[in-house]
């Protein structure tokens, strides 16, 4: 009864639409790396995309039952592996967070266990097959999450962290959520975040961790902090205005890190509002094509998976875009498939070659 | 599998698909905000949002003679920078700005790439020390050229004609190659070190701390706020051990000649003077040099660049003998040794000639020292061998660096049987004991160890460092110096060592080597030597080394017991050991002069004449001729000399 999986019930318009949004980032990586020391990382930013592009197809070749079959064992590996990081990993900048390899190259481990997370979700919430989520399943689910949070919270990594936060939403959501379990887990992150703050005893936040959130509430208090930066990047949208503008935040060296956590600024300043809106809607068509996937998905957790890379997308695209205009405080999230760095456009690729899986087994049954 | 699953719930993923599109209204509201209902008032945020930061140069530590004099000192002056924080297109700017400045526009432009990987807010050094008119320049373009700027630096004043240059160094702009050496890593491009001599190796007691101010600035490039201000650090300054009545003893003495002149104080290894020439004028690249001025004196082939004094490796010639006849009485040879010397005599089948060809009839140990006779140490070398003699010579510093506080000190070669075969794959020859006696052959010195190991012998075996700054009075933790005051013994029988000087007092007796450098009323004891300019390369190259004029050698002290001063004279192509003698012996009579006549200085604090005119330290030349001017010399007083007249050497400093 299975016909052949065949590439072509691969999503070329997803694609498309995908490799569209790529090609905005790559150039305005470019231009905003210029006259700077990072000034060729748009062309090292190709080939991440090539190769994030070849790995989309390799993950999609494989079943992805298969994949959730075994993903006890993925499990295990990205706790163990975290794990490895707070002892052996690379101390930079004051925080844990990548392993050296023997190649030389860095590996933040983290990123990937947003994959797998996805998974395990997926895997959970299609064994449930209830209608309504019972309070054990409830907690359950949550453990599955909490335990790699915390992990990556040690390291410090808050940004990262909370990345995780929204596959489990997205999960415990489709899984059949009862409003009194929302209630309650609305109440209870309204009491975490009134004990971080106001209790001086518990430090759970860095100090530098609390200052960027401080900040966010009160920039003129920390002119030079990451104030200062939510700051700069407004000033850099607004003066791009309707039509885009020369770029003077950008290229004279204001906005911090054009590249990487404020291209969209960098974007939104050269490209103005008509730009800037234009990549929203890109953004927007990307994940409706995802939502329509996880609806024609052959069974949950398929539609799972998919929905778990939606939550991830959006909850990328919300708070970064939201640091941008100046919204949401500064986490040091990128914005997918737009900012630089191989981690980023390696696990967006990864999962969408995931999404891909899916969808070429539709039929499939 | 899961086929008959119930499929997720429509209605939510409905639902989330509300979500998302919630979450883009309310980014897309974002946008709106600041790009279109805003936008006026960002536009004019970033037009104001210049901030400049304009670093404050820290001025590099004065550098003082022995008593507080100064010997370096800077200058203010004024020089072009390139901001590169505003929004400007410097290239295509180069042109005017190279034209205003009387630079180059390819060099201007190639400065603005060398410079493109560093933060934007470090701007970049086009001209040191420019002109008035250029200064107007600037100043008259401040509005097309808003990126162009001034700043007051601090510019590093030595003394001229090259007085002193090879032991002060020079600095100069911290180049690509450095930046890649570990012990370069914490500057950054356009930051002025020192390059050569105490200016290297103290570059980090010497180099201040910059300061930078932090100013907001319109797109008119016009300060309109300060944010903040971090000061500049001066640099410490340094008290070099170097007495500058002697270096100008040995200045003159030198001026004119090729060669060095080392003086210490065997006692505590502190360097009195050194001076090497030819020499060059630090001033003339103080900051940057041309590439012709430059390659001209690489390419030079006196080599003015050379310290000679811790870098020329040369045979010692018959200076070697006191180290020979050390070796022989601690070998219990040379105390019963009796020669006749016929003007030459043959070992190995080779007739080895004297330098008094018609011989010193019988010789013992000191008519040997102070008649030098070559015979008696080609003896001497036979019995001892070159083992036995390399044992001492390598003890006493030969052949080894001195560890001396000055960068790029050369090691020489003290040969022996093993030397010979890790370095030549070949056996020692035993005639080449022979050369190796009066200081020929494979030896190769610079004065600074000849002068050492001569010292120590002096000193009855106690061998200094030699240092030309003073441990003590150097702030802490900038440069090691621990090794600097460390004293080694060697083992010296007294009737040796005491014996041997005895009879080198007597060098520049009547009977001496050296009777046309006796000073009367000082107690000389020294050794005269010459040698052909050899090593066993030149040697090879050259089938008639005599054609070469030979080097003359000197090494002195005074008194005879526990001296206080040791000279060590290398006068190049001086032929004979007794003119290199004179040379010594003028500065040890300007030691044993001031020393009488103290506390009286010869360089004096300056002293108004009444004419307009100051007089101040002794090193200056008169404008129009080029000899140095040693004891006094005047200045006029206008008003933008004062700060040059300030930092004149030889002044004692205001506070």
């Amino acid at each position: 009864m299975a016909r052949y999986v065949s590439f072509r019930d691969f999503d070329w318009g997803l694609l498309i639409f995908v490799l569209m949004i790529c090609g905005l980032g790559v150039m305005e990586i470019h231009s905003a790396t210029m006259h700077t020391k990072f000034a060729g990382s748009h062309i090292r930013q190709i080939y991440w995309i090539a190769g994030g592009v070849g790995a989309m197809f390799v993950i999609s070749a494989v079943n992805y039952q298969a994949l959730l079959d075994r993903v006890h064992w993925f499990y295990i590996a990205a706790v163990a592996s975290l794990v490895a990081v707070l002892i052996f990993g690379q101390r930079y900048l004051g925080a844990k967070r990548w392993i050296k390899m023997p190649g030389g190259n860095h590996f933040q481990p983290s990123e990937w266990v947003k994959l797998i997370l996805i998974l395990a979700m997926a895997k959970y919430f299609a064994d449930l097959r209830h209608r309504e989520l019972s309070w054990p399943d409830f907690m359950k689910a949550g453990a599955i999450v909490v335990i790699p949070m915390l992990l990556v919270l040690k390291q410090p990594d808050l940004g990262t962290a909370l990345t995780y936060v929204p596959i489990a939403v997205m999960g415990v959501f489709l899984g059949g959520m009862q409003w009194k379990q929302g209630m309650v887990v609305v109440l209870l992150a309204a009491v975490a975040v009134g004990a971080v703050f106001f209790t001086p005893r518990v430090h759970v936040l860095k100090s530098y961790q609390k200052q960027r959130l401080t900040s966010f509430v009160d920039p003129e208090n920390d002119p030079q902090g990451s104030g200062y930066q939510v700051e700069q990047s407004k000033i850099a949208v607004g003066s791009g205005g309707l039509w885009g503008g020369k770029g003077s935040q950008t290229h004279g060296a204001f906005l911090p890190v054009p590249q990487t956590d404020f291209i969209f600024a960098a974007f939104a300043e050269e490209h103005g509002f008509v730009g800037a809106l234009g990549v929203l809607l890109l953004y927007f068509v990307v994940l409706m094509r995802l939502t329509q996937n996880a609806q024609t998905a052959p069974d949950r957790a398929g539609a799972f998976v998919v929905m778990g890379v939606v939550a991830v997308l959006s909850f990328h695209i919300l708070v970064n875009v939201g640091m941008v205009v100046g919204f949401m405080p500064v986490t040091g999230i990128p914005l997918p498939l737009m900012s630089y760095g191989g981690s980023s456009v390696l696990f967006m690729f990864l999962a969408l070659g995931m999404v891909m899986n899916v969808r070429m087994r539709r039929f499939v049954n | 599998m899961f086929g008959r699953d119930e499929k997720v719930s429509e209605i939510r993923l409905t639902a989330a698909q509300y979500i998302i599109l919630a979450i883009f209204l309310v980014l897309a509201y974002g946008l709106w905000r600041l790009q279109v209902m805003q936008s006026g008032y960002y536009a004019s945020a970033a037009e104001k949002n210049r901030i400049r930061n304009v670093p404050i140069l820290a001025p590099r530590g004065k550098i003082l003679d022995r008593e507080g004099r100064i010997i370096v000192d800077n200058y203010p002056s004024f020089s072009a920078l390139l901001l590169r924080d505003s929004s400007r297109d410097l290239n295509a700017d180069a042109d005017l700005i190279a034209q205003g400045l009387h630079l180059d526009a390819n060099e201007v432009r190639t400065r603005i790439r060398h410079f493109t990987s560093m933060p934007q807010y470090q701007p970049i050094f086009l001209k040191e020390d420019i002109t008035p008119d250029e200064l107007a320049f600037i100043d008259s373009h401040r509005n097309e050229l808003p990126e162009l700027d001034t700043i007051t630096a601090h510019r590093r004043l030595y003394p001229r004609n090259g007085f002193m240059a090879h032991l002060i160094g020079y600095v100069g702009e911290v180049t690509e190659d450095m930046l890649n050496q570990p012990q370069f890593e914490l500057y950054s491009p356009g930051d002025v070190v020192g390059v050569s001599g105490v200016e290297r190796q103290y570059n980090t007691t010497l180099m201040g701390q910059n300061g930078a101010r932090r100013a907001v600035v319109n797109s008119h490039g016009r300060e309109v706020g300060l944010l903040g201000e971090t000061e500049a650090v001066p640099g410490k300054q340094l008290k070099l051990t170097v007495d500058i009545d002697l270096q100008i003893a040995a200045e003159e003495a030198l001026e004119g000649k090729n060669g060095a002149i080392v003086a210490m104080d065997p006692r505590t290894g502190e360097i009195l003077a050194m001076v090497s020439r030819p020499t060059f004028d630090p001033n003339d690249f103080a900051v940057r040099v041309s590439r012709d001025e430059w390659n001209k004196l690489v390419n030079d082939p006196d080599k003015p660049l050379l310290n000679k004094a811790i870098q020329a490796q040369l045979a010692p010639g018959s200076t070697f003998k006191i180290i020979m006849s050390v070796a022989g009485w601690q070998e219990g040879i040379a105390q019963t040794l009796h020669v006749n010397c016929t003007g030459g005599a043959e070992f190995y089948g080779r007739r080895f000639g004297c330098w008094v060809k018609t011989g010193h009839g019988g010789v013992t140990l000191e008519k040997a020292i102070y008649q030098s006779c070559d015979v008696f140490f080609y003896t001497l070398a036979e019995k001892l061998g070159i083992d036995r003699i390399a044992k001492y010579a390598t003890a006493l510093g030969l052949g080894q660096k001195t560890g001396i506080d000055l960068p790029n000190e050369v090691t020489g070669v003290m040969p022996s049987e093993e030397w010979k075969i890790k370095n030549f794959k070949q056996k020692w020859f035993a005639g080449e004991t022979i050369s190796v006696g009066i200081g020929q052959g494979a030896v190769a010195i610079t004065p600074v160890q000849l002068m050492r190991a001569v010292a120590a012998i002096s000193m009855g075996g106690k061998m200094v460092v030699p240092h030309v700054v003073d441990p003590q009075e150097l702030p802490n933790g900038y440069v090691e110096t621990s090794h600097l005051t460390e004293t080694k013994n060697i083992p010296l029988d007294p009737n040796g060592w005491t014996f041997i000087t005895d009879a080198m007092s007597r060098v520049l007796l009547p009977e001496g080597t050296a009777p046309s450098a006796h000073v009367p009323g000082i107690d000389i004891a020294g050794k005269t030597g010459s040698a052909q300019i050899v090593s066993l390369a030149t040697r090879a190259r050259f089938k008639n080394a005599e054609d070469l004029a030979q080097n003359g050698w000197f090494v002195g002290f005074t008194p005879r017991r526990n001296p206080d001063i040791i000279v060590c004279v290398l006068f190049e192509g001086g032929e004979h050991g007794r003119l290199a003698a004179r040379l010594a012996t003028q500065v040890l009579k300007a030691y044993v002069d001031k020393q009488r006549r103290s506390p009286n200085k010869m360089v004096e604090q300056e002293k108004q004449r009444g004419d307009g005119k100051v007089d101040i330290g002794a090193l200056w030349t008169a404008p129009e001729g080029d000899k140095l001017e040693g004891g006094r010399f005047s200045i006029e007083l206008p008003k933008k000399h004062l700060a040059l007249a300030a930092g004149a050497p030889g002044i004692v400093p205001a506070n």
